[in-house]
C-alpha cells in the first residue's frame, strides 16, 4: 500500500517538474508517458472521495480471510461503472501485489521458479528507488552521447598531429597518382558522344570487336577455345617468335636510319645495288621475259629521271649553293655529289642484254647528257684539248715501267715522229695519239680509276688547273714562251733520248723565275708522287729544318723601371704621413681612455674655511677622491696591429632583436638559427631545395576537399610501416 | 708543305723522346648544358672562406624581401555590384571554383561567374531576408531559407529562355529560419531557428530536432570531417554541439558574449573557431570546452562571420568594424587586414576551395574578391620564379623577428579610428580587478 503511495507521489512530482521546464523534448516515447501520467492523474482524483470506506472494506474481507480456508468472493457491481476491469474488479479496486502472489499461488501452472522468486521479492523490505528526474535523464543521455562522439573524435588525433609536425602539407590530399592509366579504366569512363565516334562503335559493335578489353575478339576467343592445349602452345610460341624478330628488326632498321653517315649510306647503296644487279642476272638466265620487264621498269625510271630537273643542279637549294660556291668549299662539293647521284641515276643498266648497244652509245650519252664542266673529267680522247694529250702520256716512271721491248719498239717509233715533227711542229701531238692509241686507252682507264679513287681535293685542282691552261692558251696564242714550255715537257716525257736530257733539266727549272705556269706543274709533281708512295718519307723531312717561331720577347725591363716609378711615386705622395706610428697614437690613446682614472670630487671650502691659498684637508681628499674600477683587460692588447673597440654602435642597434623571440629557449639556439646561410651562394643546389621547401603547396584551380576517412587509413597505415620497420631495424641490429 | 713539314717534326719529336705533352682539359658534362632551356652551369665553390659575411648578407636579402612584399601587396581583385540590397549569405559552389552564390537583404539570389566577374543568373528566391544558402554536396542544386518560413530547393541549372524560375521543392515551416547547412556525403540537411532542425531532403518534415531551453539560433555548421556532427550558435550567448545520430544534444559551452557564427576546420575534426560579439574569435578543441585554446584578437567591432581556407591553416573573419582579418589557425593575432574606403560591415566572408581566394559580402551591396596573398603571384610560376618565391619566403621568416623586418611587415595603412579603439577604453585601475588569463576570461560555464 505505502510503496503504491509512493511511487505515485514521485509521479506527480515529475509531472510538475515537467510542466516547469517550458520546452520538453519532442520525442515520441516521452509523449507516451504523459499520456499515461494523464490517465493516471485522472483516476487518483476520483478515487479520493470513497477512500475510506474502501479502506474499511477491504480490513474486514482481511479479517475474514484469516481463518479456515481462503475464500475468494467475486466481487458483485453494486452500481454502474464507468470502468469495468477485465478482471471483474471495478476501477476503484486497488490490486495488491499480496492479491496477485495470492492468485499465482493458486494456479498451477506458474512454476516453481518464479513462486520463488516472487516470495522473495516479498519478503525483501528495501523499497524501490524512484526513477530519475527527467532532467537529469536527459543529462545523463547527453553525457553519454557527448563522450561517444568525443571518443570518436579523438581516433582523427594522430593524423592531425602528425600534419601539425609535417614539413611539408600538399593540397589537394588524395591526389591521383600521375602517369598513365590503366587502358580499362580510361575506357570504361569514356563515352561516345560525337556522332563519328558513335558510328564507330556500332560498327565495331555490330562486327564483334573488342571495345572494352582490346585483347582477343569473340571469334579468336572462340577459335582459341577450339584449339587444344599443345596446339595454343605451339601457336602461341610461333607468335611470340614472329612478334620478337619483327621488333629486332624494327629496332635494327630504326638504328640504321639514325646513322648520319653519308659514306655509310653509300655503302649500303652500293652493296644494295650489287644485290639487286646479281638478283637480276640471275633472273635473266632463269626468266629473261621478267627480267626484261624488269629492264623497263628500270629504262622508265630513269627516262623519268631525265627528264625530271632533280639532281640537276637547277633547284631553290642549288641556287643558293651555286652562289656559295665561289667560296665554300662545302658547297662546291654538295652540287659535285648531287650531279654525281644524278649520273648514277641516269646511267645506263650494264647488262649481258644491251651490253653492246651500250658500248655504241657510250660514247654520246655521256658527252651529251653532261651539263657542267666537272663531267668533263670523264677521260674521253678529245684530240682537240692539248693539255689533255700532255698530261695523260706524261708520267715519265709509268713509262719506265714498261716493257723494254716496248720501250724499244716506241724508241723507235718517236724517232720517226720526232722527225716528221721537225717536218711540221703543230701537228705533232695527233701523230702522236694516232700512233700508241691502245697504250692510251690504258692509260686513260688507269688515271680514271686513280681520279676516281682520289677524293674531291684533286678533283678540284685538276678543274682548276684545267681552267687556268685554257684561259691562257685562248689568252695568247702569240707568246709561245708557255706552249712551248708545255710542248717542251711534252717532248721530254715522251722521247727516251730526252729522258737522258730530264736530270740536267729539272735542276734549272728551280732557278727560273717562277711564272704561273711553271708553279702549277710544281704542284702537279708531288701530287703525282704522292700516288706512289704514301705517306711522310721520314728522310725527307729529317733533311729540312724545322721552322724557327719567333716570338716578341716582353720587354719586361721596361715594366719593372715603370714599377719602380709607380713606387716612387706613391712613396712621394705620401711622403709627409706615417701611418703606422698614427695607427699607434690611436691604440694607445684608446688603450688611456680605458685606464682607471682618478676623480677628485672635494669642494674646496665645503665645511671648512675656504679662499686663497687654503688647500682642503687630507682626510676630506681621501674621502671624495674616486677611483675608477680597472676595466677588464682589452681584446686586442697582443694584437700589435688591430684596436678593437667594444662599444655598442648606434648604427646597428635598430636592426638587432632585444628580446629572446617566442619559440626560442635561449640565445644561442636563437643565434643558431641565424647563423646557417639558406641561400645559393653558401648551399648546393638540392639543399637549397629542401631547405627553401615551402610549407604548404596547394594546387592551382584544383578544389581541396576536407579530410576523408581514407585519410585516416593512410595515415595509419604510414604509421603502422613506420612501426614495422624500426622493429625490423632492432631485430636485425642483435644479428649485426 | 709547310704544313706538312712541321707536322712531321712535331711527330718526329713525340716519337724520338717519349715527351708526354700536358695540355689542359677539362669534360665538357661539367660545363656544358643539355639543352639550352637549361640553366647556365656554374662551377661553385662553397668554401665559407670565400663567401662571408653571409648572415648580413642574408639579412639585407630579407629586408628587400619583406619591403617587395610590401610594394606587391594589391590583394583586391575585383567587386560585383548587382544586388539591391547588403548582402547576407554567400555560399561557394562544391565542384565549380568560378561560381558563387550570394543572397541579399531583399530576397534575391545571385549567381556569379567569377572568371568572368559578372552575374549569370539572378532569382527571387524569398520574401524578405535570404538567411542562408548552401549548395548540396552534388554540385547540383542548392537550398535557400529565408524570412518567410520557407525551406526551397532550386536547381542549378539556369532555366531556358521564356521559363520561369521555379524551386524543385518548397518546404513551409512552422517559425522563421535562421541558418542552414548541408551535410556533407548525404541528402540530409540542418537548419536553425528557434530549435534546430535535421532535414530528409525527401521529407517535408525534420528527422529530428534539437532543442536545449533557448528560443533563437543564429547558424548552425556540420562538420565537415566527422560529418555527423553539427555545431550551433545560439541567443544565449552558448555555443552547442549535436549528433546527428543522437536525440539529445551533446554539450554546451555559455561564453560571456554571443557568438556570431563558428566553423568547423576542414582538416582537423575536432576544432572549431567562433566568432564572437566581443571583438575576438576563439579556437576550440570540442572535446575540452572548459576554456578555448586560442583566442584570436584585433578587430574592434563584433565579428559576424568566420571561414577556414580549405588548407584548415589559416582562417578569415568578417568584422562590423568594416575590416575583414585573416589570422593563422594558432596565433593569436591577425597576419593581414583588408579594408577599403568604400567597404561597410562585412557582414559574409567565405575562403575559395583552391584556398587562393577570399570572398566578402558587405552591407553596402557588393561583393569583393580578395587574393588570399595580398603579394603573392597569380597564375603559372616558372620554375625559377617560384624558387626565388620560395628562398624569399623563408628568407622572411628567418629573420621575421628582427625590428626592422617585423616593422616593415607588420605595418598596414589603417583609418585612425582603429587605434582609437583598440587603445581608447581603459576605465579600470590596474590591479582592481583580478588577472585572468585571456583564454579564462571569456568562459562562463559548460554546460554538460
Amino acid at each position: 500500500m505505502a510503496k503504491v503511495s509512493k511511487i505515485r507521489k514521485s509521479k506527480k512530482r515529475s509531472k510538475v517538474a515537467g510542466s516547469s521546464s517550458k520546452k520538453p523534448p519532442v520525442v515520441y516515447d516521452d509523449e507516451q508517458e504523459e499520456d499515461v501520467c494523464g490517465a493516471e492523474e485522472d483516476v487518483s482524483s476520483e478515487e479520493d472521495d470513497g477512500e475510506d470506506e474502501r479502506k474499511r472494506q477491504k480490513l474486514l474481507e482481511a479479517i475474514g480471510a484469516l481463518g479456515g480456508k481462503r475464500k475468494h468472493a467475486l466481487a458483485e457491481r453494486s452500481e454502474a461503472a464507468v470502468h469495468m476491469s477485465e478482471f471483474s474488479m471495478t476501477a476503484d479496486d486497488e490490486a495488491d501485489l499480496s492479491d496477485l502472489i495470492g492468485t499465482i499461488e493458486k494456479t498451477p501452472a506458474a512454476t516453481a521458479q518464479t513462486k520463488k522468486h516472487l516470495k522473495n521479492l516479498q519478503r525483501s523490505k528495501n523499497t524501490v528507488e524512484c526513477p530519475l528526474s527527467k532532467q537529469e535523464n536527459e543529462r545523463i543521455q547527453r553525457d553519454v552521447a557527448f563522450q561517444k562522439a568525443a571518443l570518436e573524435v579523438s581516433r582523427w588525433q594522430s593524423i592531425i598531429t602528425q600534419n601539425q609536425r609535417a614539413e611539408q602539407l600538399v593540397f589537394p590530399l588524395n591526389q591521383e597518382p600521375s602517369g598513365p592509366k590503366p587502358i580499362e579504366q580510361v575506357v570504361m569512363g569514356w563515352e561516345a558522344r560525337t556522332p563519328l565516334e558513335k558510328e564507330i562503335f556500332s560498327l565495331l559493335a555490330a562486327n564483334k570487336q573488342p571495345i572494352l578489353d582490346a585483347v582477343l575478339t569473340p571469334a579468336e576467343e572462340a577459335s582459341v577455345k577450339a584449339m587444344d592445349l599443345e596446339q595454343v602452345k605451339i601457336r602461341r610460341a610461333e607468335r611470340q617468335k614472329a612478334r620478337a624478330l619483327q621488333s629486332y628488326y624494327e629496332a635494327k632498321a630504326r638504328r640504321e636510319r639514325k646513322i648520319k653517315s653519308k659514306k655509310y649510306h653509300k655503302v649500303q647503296n652500293k652493296a644494295k645495288r650489287k644485290e639487286f644487279v646479281k638478283q637480276f642476272e640471275e633472273l635473266v638466265k632463269t626468266d629473261p621475259a621478267a627480267a626484261l620487264e624488269e629492264l623497263d621498269k628500270m629504262e622508265r625510271a630513269r627516262m623519268q629521271e631525265r627528264m625530271s630537273l632533280k639532281h640537276q643542279n637547277s633547284g631553290k637549294w642549288a641556287k643558293s649553293k651555286a652562289i656559295m660556291a665561289k667560296y665554300d668549299e662545302g658547297a662546291r662539293k654538295a652540287m659535285q655529289q648531287q650531279l654525281e647521284v644524278n649520273k648514277d641515276l641516269t646511267q645506263k643498266l650494264v647488262t649481258s642484254l644491251s651490253k653492246e648497244e651500250e658500248e655504241e652509245e657510250e660514247g654520246e650519252g655521256n658527252t651529251d647528257m653532261l651539263p657542267d664542266f666537272v663531267n668533263d673529267a670523264e677521260f674521253k680522247q678529245d684530240s682537240s684539248n692539248p693539255w689533255m694529250r700532255g698530261r695523260l702520256s706524261e708520267d715519265p716512271t709509268e713509262m719506265e715501267l714498261k716493257d723494254t721491248m716496248d720501250a724499244l719498239l716506241r724508241e723507235f717509233d718517236s724517232r720517226r715522229k720526232q722527225r716528221q715533227d721537225q717536218e711540221s711542229d703543230t701537228s705533232a701531238v695527233i701523230v702522236n695519239d694516232g700512233d700508241d692509241g691502245v697504250e692510251e686507252d690504258q692509260v686513260t682507264e688507269d688515271k680514271v680509276a686513280e681520279i676516281s679513287d682520289e677524293e674531291e681535293e684533286g678533283l678540284s685542282e685538276f678543274t682548276r688547273m684545267y681552267r687556268g691552261i685554257g684561259k691562257s692558251l685562248e689568252k695568247d696564242a702569240g707568246s709561245k714562251d708557255g706552249s712551248a714550255e708545255l710542248e717542251e715537257g711534252l717532248m721530254r716525257i715522251r722521247s727516251v733520248d730526252d729522258v737522258d736530257l730530264l736530270p740536267q733539266e729539272t735542276p734549272t727549272e728551280p732557278q727560273q723565275a717562277p711564272t704561273p705556269q711553271h708553279q702549277k706543274s710544281a704542284e702537279q709533281q708531288p701530287s703525282r708522287s704522292r700516288k706512289r708512295k704514301k705517306g711522310i718519307e721520314l728522310r725527307e723531312v729529317l733533311t729540312k729544318e724545322t721552322k724557327v717561331i719567333k716570338v716578341p720577347l716582353a720587354p719586361t725591363v721596361t715594366d719593372s723601371e715603370e714599377k719602380l716609378d709607380q713606387r716612387v711615386l706613391i712613396e712621394e705622395a705620401f711622403a709627409g704621413d706615417d701611418v703606422i706610428s698614427d695607427f699607434a697614437r690611436e691604440k694607445r690613446k684608446r688603450e688611456d681612455e680605458g685606464k682607471p682614472k682618478v676623480i677628485d670630487l672635494t669642494l674646496p671650502g665645503w665645511g671648512e674655511w675656504g679662499g686663497l691659498g687654503l688647500k682642503p684637508s687630507k682626510r676630506k681628499r681621501r674621502r671624495f677622491r674616486i677611483r675608477t674600477e680597472v676595466p677588464p683587460p682589452r681584446k686586442d692588447q697582443h694584437l700589435p696591429s688591430v684596436i678593437i673597440s667594444e662599444k655598442r654602435n648606434s648604427a646597428i642597434t635598430p636592426h638587432q632583436v632585444s628580446s629572446l623571440p617566442f619559440p626560442f629557449e635561449n640565445p644561442a639556439q636563437f643565434e643558431s638559427s641565424i647563423r646557417t646561410p639558406l641561400g645559393r651562394t653558401w648551399n648546393t643546389e638540392r639543399t637549397v631545395k629542401k631547405m627553401t621547401k615551402p610549407r604548404v603547396v596547394t594546387q592551382l584551380g584544383a578544389i581541396i576537399e576536407p579530410m576523408a576517412d581514407e585519410q585516416l587509413l593512410k595515415g595509419k597505415k604510414k604509421v603502422s610501416a613506420r612501426r614495422r620497420s624500426r622493429n625490423t631495424k632492432t631485430r636485425t641490429q642483435p644479428a649485426k | 708543305y709547310a704544313k706538312l713539314s712541321t707536322h712531321g717534326c712535331i711527330s718526329y719529336v713525340v716519337f724520338r723522346f717519349q715527351m708526354k705533352v700536358k695540355v689542359l682539359s677539362r669534360n665538357p658534362d661539367d660545363y656544358v648544358r643539355e639543352t639550352k632551356l637549361d640553366i647556365q652551369r656554374v662551377p661553385r665553390n662553397y668554401d665559407p672562406s670565400l663567401h662571408p659575411f653571409e648572415v648580413s648578407r642574408e639579412y639585407t636579402r630579407a629586408l628587400n624581401a619583406t619591403k617587395l612584399e610590401r610594394v606587391f601587396a594589391k590583394p583586391f581583385l575585383a567587386s560585383l555590384d548587382g544586388h539591391r540590397d547588403g548582402v547576407n549569405c554567400l555560399a561557394k559552389h562544391t565542384q565549380s571554383l568560378s561560381t558563387l552564390l550570394s543572397g541579399s537583404c531583399d530576397g534575391e539570389l545571385k549567381v556569379w561567374d567569377l572568371t568572368k566577374r559578372e552575374c549569370v543568373r539572378t532569382l527571387q528566391a524569398h520574401e524578405g531576408f535570404i538567411r542562408g544558402v548552401v549548395v548540396r554536396y552534388c554540385g547540383t542544386s542548392f537550398f535557400t531559407v529565408g524570412d518567410d518560413k520557407t525551406i526551397k530547393q532550386w536547381t542549378m541549372e539556369t532555366p531556358g529562355y521564356g521559363e520561369e524560375e521555379e524551386p524543385l521543392n518548397t518546404i513551409l515551416g512552422k517559425t522563421v529560419f535562421t541558418g542552414l547547412d548541408h551535410h556533407q556525403n548525404k541528402s540530409v540537411f540542418a537548419t536553425c531557428g528557434q530549435q534546430v532542425d535535421i532535414w530528409d531532403e525527401q521529407r517535408s518534415s525534420p528527422i529530428r530536432s534539437f532543442s536545449w531551453g533557448v528560443d533563437s539560433f543564429s547558424s548552425i555548421r556540420f562538420n565537415p570531417v566527422e560529418t555527423d556532427l553539427l555545431g550551433s550558435c545560439a541567443s544565449d550567448r552558448s555555443i552547442i554541439l549535436y549528433d546527428m545520430r543522437e536525440s539529445t544534444p551533446l554539450k554546451k559551452v555559455v561564453m560571456t558574449m554571443r557568438s556570431n557564427t563558428l566553423c568547423w576546420n576542414p582538416m582537423e575534426a575536432f576544432h572549431f573557431t567562433c566568432a564572437n560579439e566581443d571583438y575576438n574569435l576563439y579556437t576550440y578543441d570540442m572535446r575540452f570546452l572548459e576554456k578555448p585554446i586560442k583566442v584570436h584578437m584585433d578587430h574592434v567591432s563584433a565579428v559576424l562571420d568566420v571561414d577556414y581556407s580549405p588548407t584548415g591553416q589559416e582562417f578569415v573573419s568578417a568584422s562590423f568594424d568594416k575590416t575583414i582579418r585573416i589570422f593563422p589557425k594558432n596565433d593569436g593575432h591577425s597576419r593581414e587586414v583588408y579594408h577599403t574606403k568604400r567597404m561597410q560591415h562585412v557582414i559574409c566572408v567565405k575562403w575559395s576551395s583552391d584556398s587562393k581566394y577570399i570572398l566578402s559580402g558587405s552591407d553596402e551591396m557588393n561583393i569583393r574578391l580578395w587574393k588570399a596573398n595580398a603579394a603573392e603571384k597569380l597564375g603559372v610560376l616558372s620554375h625559377r620564379e617560384r624558387e626565388a618565391a620560395n628562398y624569399s619566403q623563408k628568407l622572411k621568416e628567418k629573420f621575421q623577428h628582427h625590428p626592422q623586418i617585423r616593422r616593415i611587415a607588420r605595418h598596414r595603412h589603417l583609418p585612425k579610428i582603429f587605434s582609437f579603439y583598440r587603445f581608447g577604453f581603459s576605465s579600470t585601475k590596474p590591479g582592481s580587478v583580478p588577472v585572468l588569463s585571456e583564454k579564462e576570461k571569456h568562459v562562463v560555464s559548460v554546460v554538460k
